[in-house]
């Protein structure tokens, strides 16, 4: 089963790579990975999902978070999150059966961003099931081309506030990060 | 304060974190900063190859407990470096390393001895930096320095593009760093965890104190001694953590592992507390690790989160740094000694009497010969010579093991061992950046001969620095443990193990203008080691010991720690 990851990361050149270079290094494929600045320009936020064997889990998020890049790591995969994917999804499709998809794009909730004489552009957000499924249906329409950006995840509020609207509720792990102060600030 | 270079900067940060020594090769892009350390107090040691200017640092660091410094210019000098830097990770030893990049405007257009040093010391190092912002080397140096020791220690490395070394700024202080918002220290434990711990320990009734380089970085060996007088329980070192425990102390049942101590393995077997500080349940410590420690639940101290349930799940995890934790954990523990009921009590008393049983049984053990050197004779002979007061340093294979086992080190870093990564070639330069640190201290490095040729050329930097490091080679003539495991695993078909045309060691440090001399009788072996120790400078001691000795006990790879393989005649199990 895939692996849902949630970073809070610096935003500093290589941070990326020493993240991806903590998967990469143990064979484990990235299935998505999306990254973006948050409320705080100096930080970054990351959802990871990858295929990781549920026993290595605990260890990848500890690995992660020892990162010195890297503020907060959370599992996602079994909490309470809210993730969600963006699609856009362009469709060769004929003048004869553009209502009927519109139809069913409707109940997707997919609008259309672009059309031409020969096709449509639809933009999609949802739990990466559903985007499946509407792919899936729009096949039977035409051709299909397509650009997904890959979950993005935040466990669901309610619990501790970190800092930067970062909301955690799983590990002690990230508790403790979230209350140790920096030993770098103490320093002589 | 003027403006200064950023080469003036570079050099201005290390004096100012207390580097005495760097070690380094010099090359196209960093002739700026070979220009100022050409009247700069600080001392720059050359090398004669990159890579062992970051054994040397290692070296340093592992016998001092400072920040070992190495520095190498861009593309191959800086992937010269990389091995040391992966044996700094492995083996958690601080140090900084320091190369040179082509200028900023280069970068990605295949610069002449352009190499991608960031990304390819990525996974080498625990962090590293790419700097082409002059206005951030300070702070970058000061917070390498600052990574590279504290917490878990490890390699750190800056790389610095030349138009930085060349640029114009102001200094920057150090206090003005800003926080390392992502770097996590957890050097305290929780009350609430030693108090499981303290529990865990009287509970017990066979404990057993397995520790490591945790145990040397933090400086708790005397806290761990202590802690094992405390509860009387029996203490196992791993190869890093040699010297953590006295040699000669009762409590002592030598090192673990793969060619361990019959009584360690044994012992690790039978307990029902395992208490482990400093250490990451190594595979060649546990054997198979379902049969490691099959009876036990496990206390784990680890400065490093991600140690805890790594390889083996601890009932009790404690992170936090071994000196801290040990204290607490010894004031606890004298405060309830009554904690321990009489059936506790009378329990351990056996356990210990048991432990002690295996220990005098079944000492170390070899058939001394006559007319040969026995390796094991070589160890004793250097053991006596060095009285467990040496800084020893040794390379990988069969001469390593032996020198743990039978040579003592009854003080925390005087050992150095590529322990982790297991490189060749690390002995030597290790004991030249080992004496650099310690002056005044017998330093004596004992290498294979397969690691020697790998390390040839710096006889001329020993030379050259007059350096009093003691090598002694064990010349077997054979890539020893690789023929060990051809003899027992792959039928005696050897291949590619013999280390034949070794040089003539007289000509070869007379070439070198040192003092250097060979044996192969068993006689002349104490007159050889006690002239090699009396000569002030170097000294080149070449050793021919019996080609087919197999390093005993032995717990084939991937086997249980306690069937270990214990002389040679015993039918043998296939490895893999």
């Amino acid at each position: 089963m895939q692996q849902l990851i949630s970073l809070l990361v610096e935003n500093k050149p290589g941070a990326l790579m020493r993240v991806a270079g903590v998967l990469t290094s143990r064979g484990y494929n990235i299935e998505s990975l999306t990254v973006a600045r948050t409320l705080d320009p100096t930080l970054s936020s990351m959802t990871i999902v990858a295929n990781v064997d549920t026993p290595m889990r605990e260890l990848l998020i500890k690995q992660i978070k020892r990162l010195v890049n890297v503020v907060h790591a959370y599992d996602l995969t079994e909490g309470p999150s809210v993730s969600r994917e963006l699609a856009l999804i362009k469709i060769l499709v004929s003048p004869e059966m553009r209502p009927a998809l519109l139809k069913e794009a409707d109940i997707f909730r997919a609008r259309v961003v672009d059309a031409s004489p020969t096709s449509y552009t639809l933009e999609v957000t949802g739990a990466t099931e559903k985007l499946d499924a509407l792919i899936a249906l729009l096949h039977n329409y035409g051709e299909v081309e397509m650009i997904r950006s890959g979950a993005m995840a935040m466990a669901r509020s309610g619990q501790q506030r970190l800092p930067n609207g970062f909301s955690n509720n799983l590990s002690r792990e990230a508790e403790s990060a979230g209350s140790v102060e920096p030993e770098m600030a103490k320093r002589e | 304060m003027p403006l200064m270079s950023g080469a003036q900067i570079l050099i201005e940060s290390l004096s100012r974190e207390g580097a005495e020594v760097v070690f380094g090769y010099p090359g196209g892009v960093t002739l700026p900063v070979y220009d100022v350390l050409y009247d700069h107090p600080l001392r720059h040691v050359l090398v004669r190859h990159e890579e062992n200017a970051s054994f040397a640092a290692e070296g340093y660091a592992r016998t001092t407990g400072k920040v070992g410094v190495c520095m190498a210019t861009s593309g191959p000098g800086a992937t010269n470096l990389t091995t040391g830097l992966v044996d700094a990770l492995l083996d958690s030893i601080p140090i900084v390393a320091i190369t040179g990049q082509v200028p900023s405007k280069l970068i990605g257009r295949d610069a002449f001895q352009e190499a991608d040093t960031f990304g390819i010391t990525r996974a080498a190092t625990k962090h590293n930096y790419l700097v082409k912002d002059i206005n951030e080397l300070a702070q970058v140096i000061h917070e390498a320095f600052y990574l590279a020791i504290s917490g878990r220690p490890g390699p750190v490395l800056v790389d610095i593009t030349k138009d930085v070394l060349t640029g114009k700024a102001h200094y920057h202080e150090a206090d003005k760093m800003e926080p390392l918002r992502g770097y996590e220290l957890r050097l305290d434990p929780d009350d609430e965890e030693i108090e499981r711990a303290v529990e865990f320990c009287w509970n017990s009734e066979r404990p057993y104190i397995y520790a490591g380089g945790g145990v040397i970085s933090a400086g708790a060996s005397d806290e761990l001694r202590k802690f094992s007088e405390l509860l009387e329980a029996p203490a196992a070192l791993t190869v890093m953590g040699l010297g953590a425990m006295p040699s000669h102390h009762p409590n002592y049942i030598s090192m673990l592992g793969m060619h361990g101590s019959y009584a360690a393995n044994m012992g690790v077997t039978e307990t029902d507390a395992l208490l482990a500080f400093g250490v990451r349940f190594d595979d060649r410590v546990t054997g198979r690790l379902d049969a490691f420690a099959p009876n036990a639940e496990v206390l784990h101290v680890d400065i490093d989160a991600a140690e805890i349930n790594k390889n083996r799940r601890a009932n009790v995890g404690v992170v936090g740094d071994a000196k801290r934790v040990l204290e607490k954990l010894n004031r606890r523990l004298a405060e309830t000694k009554d904690k321990m009921g009489p059936r506790n009590r009378a329990a351990r008393a056996a356990w210990m009497e048991r432990v002690h049983t295996w220990k005098r049984e079944h000492p170390y053990h070899y058939e001394p010969a006559a007319n040969e050197i026995k390796p094991q004779y070589l160890m004793q002979k250097i053991d006596e010579a060095s009285g467990g007061e040496g800084v020893i340093t040794v390379d990988v294979g069969q001469h390593q093991m032996w020198a743990a086992q039978y040579v003592r080190i009854n003080h925390p870093r005087r050992w150095s061992s590529s322990s982790g990564l297991g490189s060749m070639g690390f002995g030597l330069p290790a004991a030249m950046g080992a004496q650099f640190g310690n002056p005044d201290k017998l330093c004596i490095a004992i290498v294979g001969d397969g690691g020697f040729m790998m390390s040839l050329p710096e006889l001329a930097t020993i030379a050259s620095n007059r350096l009093p490091v003691k090598i002694i080679v064990m010349n077997n003539g054979t890539l020893g443990m690789v023929r060990q495991w051809q003899e027992l695993f792959y039928n005696r078909r050897y291949c590619s193990v013999a280390m034949d045309s070794f040089p003539n060691i007289e000509l070869l440090a007379a070439a070198f203008e040192i003092k250097g001399k060979s044996v192969d009788k068993p006689a002349e072996l104490d007159k050889a080691i006690k002239e090699a120790i009396a000569e002030p400078g170097p000294y080149l001691l070449n050793v021919h010991v019996s080609p087919e000795e197999n390093v005993y006990p032995m717990v084939p790879a991937g086997g249980a720690v306690n069937e270990m393989i214990l002389q040679p005649s015993k039918p043998v199990a296939v490895g893999d």
